[in-house]
């Protein structure tokens, strides 16, 4: 731990090499309020102090004991906004409702890991963010002790409160924040016995909740400031398309416009996440005084393309897919001898799954503000990765690292879209190019056209079983353009003597990115419909083949490498089998199951379906997780909801279709996504009760779904589904 | 361009603008009430739901030449501190994720209740259908109106 002698109270900065991976707990520089509407934290009914007094990066308290906590992590819709505070605080030991929560900016002096992605934020934060809370009490403890003369260990917290009980004294945090901000910071803090907790597992709304029912200017969309332009793209439409001219002189003389130019932003060299995101680099640009006037110009806008590489379609995709399933054998894992139990007599069977493109959909079509000058470069708006980003944009304006400043608002939705700063970047290039502030905006056309999507996959499954009842012999072999879905060591991995797995993938000029749990959100649909199939045929109910799977894997695991504990993946699904009271039979209710395991959590689902003219009906959804410990149960359940309907929307209705290059659906009149009338009638949560630590929600309640309408769908209309997305087979 | 008086959340404000503009537009980037939402352009999402003379219109097709008197009332107008019902239900259920279409889905619902204060499931599910959530927080919304229709 490192001191350094502070000039006054308010700039000094204490390092300490605290639990959890290097986490800094350093002085938040001069926090300032400002009349920003973004910037200005909601006070509800707390009063405002007189005077902050910032213990760490993490946390300042008010003169009247009102606690302002600083979310490090972007806020997407996950809740960890609300969540990751609740742990600071409950360390803390203040009540909750004298706390504030503000937005920190990237700081990446201060912070780790600002990012939204991997459903990580919870897991990862979990030991920091209680030693962060758990510190500051510990240093108002000390200047509480100092102040009254007594011993540290004869003072107790609770609610903001210091007590001396000897003497029969209290007072609030805020008397002795100040004193406490001086102090040097303790290197060993004692953490909560989760027994005493008052704010984890009890229930939080969401601290934006009355900024979002007022229409407060929350959203990167909603940020203004004065002299700020506007700023659409026309990208090719066609992936694999070069710009050569458009009517430049003709839209300059538009009304409201100030200018057209075309960008060419240099991509070669970018990270490889961005650049893998980023297949489409030019456009034209188009700058103006409002977003009407942009959005006629680009009605106006007439451009010559050129073709670079040829114009991919969806049929060629398809055709990639199986080739790539029947040509190649990349092997990932294998375990015993696949190959010769296969062929000895036994009862196989094998079947084929895929899935299109997919795009994201956030509510809010991509956007960002930017103010990039020749040494200094100033960013606003939603993103998942900050510091990627602000790392590219250094890089590409040879700005100092230290000079660009990036400031995250609320996400309107992310679902993986936001990680990539595509857009981020352009903003920069037009603000960079034009001399001005900016504020980048792309139509929903221009959003779902010029997606980072989802990979199109196939997978093809084979299993061999005997006449006693067990499986002898798996064979998993996936593909995918671009990037293959399978995990070689997650389930059945494990349970079963021989196993195979494979995995393939296309290059194509489209493109792809993450997309809510990557990879599971098409493996464990097509998995879980599978292992349901292999039941019916080997005459055993889906949840007992799956129990007996996971039995083998617990007790005689096959293999030294399996992602998955067993005994919790049984858990969830016998605790789902429960709630759901799985073997019971309603006339006219069609019932699946499915259980994935992604993300450090466990889900595990049964979907009841009926038929109305045709047509399947979600009545209910029921949920068992285990997330570990559950720090906010409302926000928890809300999340493994939206998972639900996410999963139950893609299967049934998601794909982006290609011709000529050419996306086929660029907005919600084409592309349709779950509403009012479709959503399940009830959703029904159940968490496990552990005391394991705590992991993330925002994806692991979407994959399983997907399998478990799909063995659903297969008991009301007796036809397996395996090409998602379902409606289209249930219509064909 | 052209000059409207529009009565929007109960004051007149004076715009100048082009008269094809979009009420969404003119609401976002000439009278800076940004709840009011972009998502699609084509009134298939609902994010831009607001009231015109009470009624639940999409802002991102109404031009602003033909509004004349009506009234508008936007997510910013519909109660002076957050405390409509409907808004006092969305907080009691947390129905927010990302919030973005909240403000749309709101709008719409307190239209719905303004016409049919006891709505039926099939009513509520609906008259809302035109709002999309990729969040997917509908059963909230609905057990949120649920709530609203039975509170003063």
């Amino acid at each position: 731990m490192s001191k350094i002698t502070h000039v006054n109270r308010r700039s000094f900065i204490k390092v300490s090499a605290a639990t959890g991976g290097g986490f800094v707990l350093g002085f938040s520089l001069l926090s300032a309020c400002t009349s920003d509407p973004i910037k200005e934290p909601f006070y509800g009914e707390v009063s405002k102090p007189e005077q902050w007094n910032e213990l760490n990066a993490f946390l300042k308290i008010g003169d009247n004991g009102v606690v302002t906590i600083f979310s490090p992590n972007p806020e997407i819709g996950q809740n960890i906004k609300t969540s990751m505070p609740m742990i600071i605080a409950e360390e803390l030991d203040i009540d909750w409702k004298d706390v504030i929560v503000e937005q920190a900016p990237l700081d990446t002096e201060k912070y780790t890991r600002q990012v939204a992605g991997g459903s990580q934020s919870i897991r990862q934060g979990w030991t920091s963010l209680r030693t962060t809370g758990a510190t500051a009490r510990q240093m108002l403890l000390m200047a509480a002790a100092d102040k009254w003369s007594v011993a540290v260990d004869e003072l107790r917290t609770s609610d903001g409160k210091i007590y001396h009980d000897i003497s029969n004294k209290e007072m609030h945090y805020g008397i002795v924040a100040g004193a406490a901000a001086l102090l040097e910071v303790p290197e060993n803090v004692t953490l909560k016995d989760p027994k005493d907790y008052t704010i984890i597992g009890k229930g939080i709304r969401n601290v934006d909740g009355k900024a979002i029912v007022t229409g407060a200017p929350v959203f990167g969309m909603d940020y203004h400031e004065e002299g700020m332009k506007y700023a659409m793209v026309e990208h090719a439409p066609s992936f694999g398309m070069s710009l050569q001219d458009f009517n430049q002189a003709e839209l300059r003389q538009m009304p409201g416009i100030l200018d057209a130019f075309p960008m060419t932003l240099p991509v070669e060299g970018l990270h490889r996440i961005t650049e893998k995101a980023f297949k489409k680099n030019e456009a034209v640009v188009i700058v103006g005084n409002s977003t009407w006037s942009l959005l006629k110009a680009k009605k106006a806008l007439t451009v010559n393309w050129s073709i670079n590489t040829s114009p991919e379609d969806s049929n060629m995709h398809e055709a990639t897919l199986s080739a790539l399933l029947n040509e190649h054998d990349n092997t990932l894992r294998k375990d015993g001898e696949p190959e010769r139990v296969f062929s000895q007599d036994l009862t196989v069977i094998e079947r084929e799954y895929s899935a299109p493109f997919l795009p994201h959909n956030t509510m809010s079509p991509m956007n960002f503000f930017a103010d990039v000058s020749e040494d200094k470069a100033r960013l606003v708006g939603p993103i998942q990765l900050p510091e990627l980003s602000a790392g590219l944009v250094a890089d590409m304006f040879s700005i100092p690292k230290e000079n660009v400043h990036v400031e995250m608002t609320r996400m309107g939705g992310g679902f993986g879209r936001r990680l990539y700063g595509n857009w981020l970047l352009e903003a920069a290039w037009i603000s960079k190019h034009i001399q001005a502030p900016v504020k980048l905006i792309y139509s929903r056309e221009d959003d779902m056209a010029n997606g980072t999507y989802r990979p199109a996959y196939k997978v093809r499954y084979k299993a061999a079983f005997d006449n006693n009842k067990n499986v002898l012999a798996f064979h998993v072999k996936g593909a995918g353009i671009h990037g293959g879905p399978v995990f070689a060591n997650r389930f059945p991995a494990g349970s079963i003597d021989n196993y195979l797995a494979q995995d393939e993938s296309a290059a194509s000029n489209i493109s792809t990115g993450a997309w809510r749990a990557p990879k599971s959100n098409f493996i464990a649909g097509a998995e879980q419909s599978f292992i349901d199939e292999l039941a019916e045929a080997m005459d055993l109910d889906p949840i007992d083949l799956r129990l007996q799977l996971f039995e083998k894997a617990a007790t005689s695991p096959v293999g030294e490498e399996n992602d998955y504990d067993a005994n919790r993946y049984a858990n969830v699904l016998k605790e789902v089998k429960q709630k759901s009271a799985w073997g019971s039979e309603t006339p006219g209710i069609y019932r699946g199951v499915a259980a994935y395991y992604c993300h450090n959590s466990y889900v595990a689902q049964v979907v009841d379906i009926t038929l109305e003219n045709e047509t399947p009906r979600v009545k209910k959804v029921w949920s068992a997780v285990d997330c570990g410990r559950v720090i906010n149960p409302e926000g928890a359940k809300n999340q493994i909801e939206g998972g639900v309907i996410d999963g139950l929307s893609t299967a049934l209705y998601g794909g982006l279709t290609f011709e000529n290059g050419t996306p086929q659906q660029t907005n919600f009149d084409r592309y349709q996504v779950m509403r009012h009338l479709d959503a399940p009638e009830e959703i029904e949560t159940f968490f496990i009760n552990t005391s394991e630590e705590p992991t993330g929600l925002g994806e692991p309640g979407l994959p399983p779904v997907i399998g478990a309408l799909a063995n659903a769908l297969y008991k009301a209309t007796g036809k397996r589904y395996y090409d998602q997305p379902f409606m289209n087979s249930l219509l064909g | 361009m052209a000059k409207y008086s529009l009565h929007i959340n109960g004051s007149l404000k004076e715009v100048d603008v082009a008269e094809d503009t979009p009420l969404l537009w003119v609401l976002r980037d000439h009278c800076s009430l940004y709840g009011t939402k972009y998502g699609c352009g084509i009134a298939q999402c609902g994010a831009c739901t607001i009231h015109l003379d009470g009624v639940a219109m999409r802002a991102c097709s109404i031009p602003v030449s033909q509004i004349g008197d009506q009234k508008i009332t936007t997510i910013e107008g519909l109660s002076q501190d957050g405390t409509h019902k409907v808004q006092r239900a969305w907080i009691e259920h947390d129905v927010a994720q990302c919030g973005y279409c909240q403000s749309g889905q709101i709008m719409s619902a307190a239209a719905l209740l303004e016409d049919n204060p006891s709505p039926n499931d099939a009513e509520i599910r609906s008259a809302m259908n035109g709002n999309i959530c990729r969040c997917g927080t509908y059963t909230r919304i609905q057990a949120a109106i649920r709530s609203a229709s039975n509170m003063k």
